[in-house]
């Protein structure tokens, strides 16, 4: 099981999910019983949903979205129209 | 070998997040646009390339930042911003308590993540120089790994985590000095100074512990201290 120190050393690595699964269960063990690191790792996971959350998504500007439909189809400059016709 | 005939219904779905890392990559709504077009139109003329049943939102954030580091960061001329002020560890989580204790003292119902709205956390993001914001950003808002980010941006991981650790770290300083400029935050001296700076009404210790002891105060809810 993992002290504090090493505990709170890892926790950026605990919850981007990129420790071991043997490192992660020590990591674990040591939260079971330690108050004040759980503390710590429910904070930072709950300041990491709030940055998602508020950063992840905008709404797309509809002139953009017309944008890009206008790429799609019409724009197929490496494969040309089968028909022959002229483009745009 | 991808059909591109399927390409705009598998795509278009994760138009939104790629507008919305865009807008954190350029701070700029107009490039932001430009950029997510471009992404398109790349993605779609070599979409022949993509292997069918690998992660195609990967894939297209891998478009997105190539497109960004190769096209408009240059177009945003800014130097390469390399520098961050060492910021201590757990800086947010140890003034958190500063935090809180504001709040009591209003008798803000808010939560302690509430305090912080969407423009700041935004802000704070965007604040990070670009080195420290791209990781951060695919990291922490879009979920990606340290494997994926290294590749994206062409970093060892061990630059990656390093990146994050400290871009966090900034972050997180940011967010806190957003805070203490609303007036969230309690100065360490507060019970001396509460009664002649003029600002509270009441001292905040006191209104912090009858906030809590009575949350109903002017509801006149029958039954609260039963």
């Amino acid at each position: 099981m993992a002290d504090c120190d090493e505990t709170l050393h890892e926790l950026e690595t605990y919850l981007d999910h990129e420790l071991t699964p043997g490192a992660r269960r020590a990591i674990q063990a040591h939260l079971d019983g330690c108050l004040n690191c759980l503390h710590a790792f429910d904070f930072h996971a709950e300041l990491r949903l709030i940055i998602a959350d508020k950063c992840r998504e905008e709404p797309l500007p509809p002139s953009l979205l017309a944008r890009i439909q206008d790429c799609f189809g019409v724009g197929d400059l490496d494969e040309p129209d089968p028909t022959g016709q002229p483009a745009g | 070998m991808a059909d591109r005939a399927g390409f705009a219904e598998l795509a278009m779905p994760f138009a939104p997040q790629l507008y919305g890392a865009a807008l954190r990559m350029t701070r700029n709504p107009a490039d932001a646009e430009d950029l997510v077009q471009e992404t398109y139109f790349k993605a779609y003329r070599s979409f022949g390339t993509f292997t069918e049943g690998t992660n195609l939102r990967a894939w297209l954030f891998r478009i997105l930042t190539n497109t960004y580091i190769n096209t408009y960061r240059a177009k945003q001329r800014r130097p390469t911003e390399t520098e961050l002020d060492d910021v201590e560890d757990f800086y947010l989580y140890r003034r958190i308590g500063a935090i809180e204790e504001a709040l009591a003292a209003r008798s803000a119902e808010d939560e302690l993540m509430d305090v912080f709205t969407d423009d700041e956390v935004k802000q704070a993001l965007e604040a990070l120089p670009e080195t420290f914001r791209l990781p951060v950003l695919l990291a922490d808002v879009e979920g990606f790994s340290y494997r994926e980010i290294a590749e994206m941006l062409d970093i060892p991981m061990g630059t990656v985590m390093s990146r994050l650790h400290r871009g966090r770290k900034a972050m997180q300083k940011a967010l806190y000095d957003f805070a203490a400029e609303r007036g969230l935050v309690r100065p360490p001296d507060a019970e001396a100074t509460a009664s002649g700076a003029g600002r509270a009404p009441t001292d905040p210790t006191d209104r912090a512990e009858e906030t809590e002891a009575a949350p109903a105060t002017t509801s006149g809810r029958p039954s609260a201290g039963r």
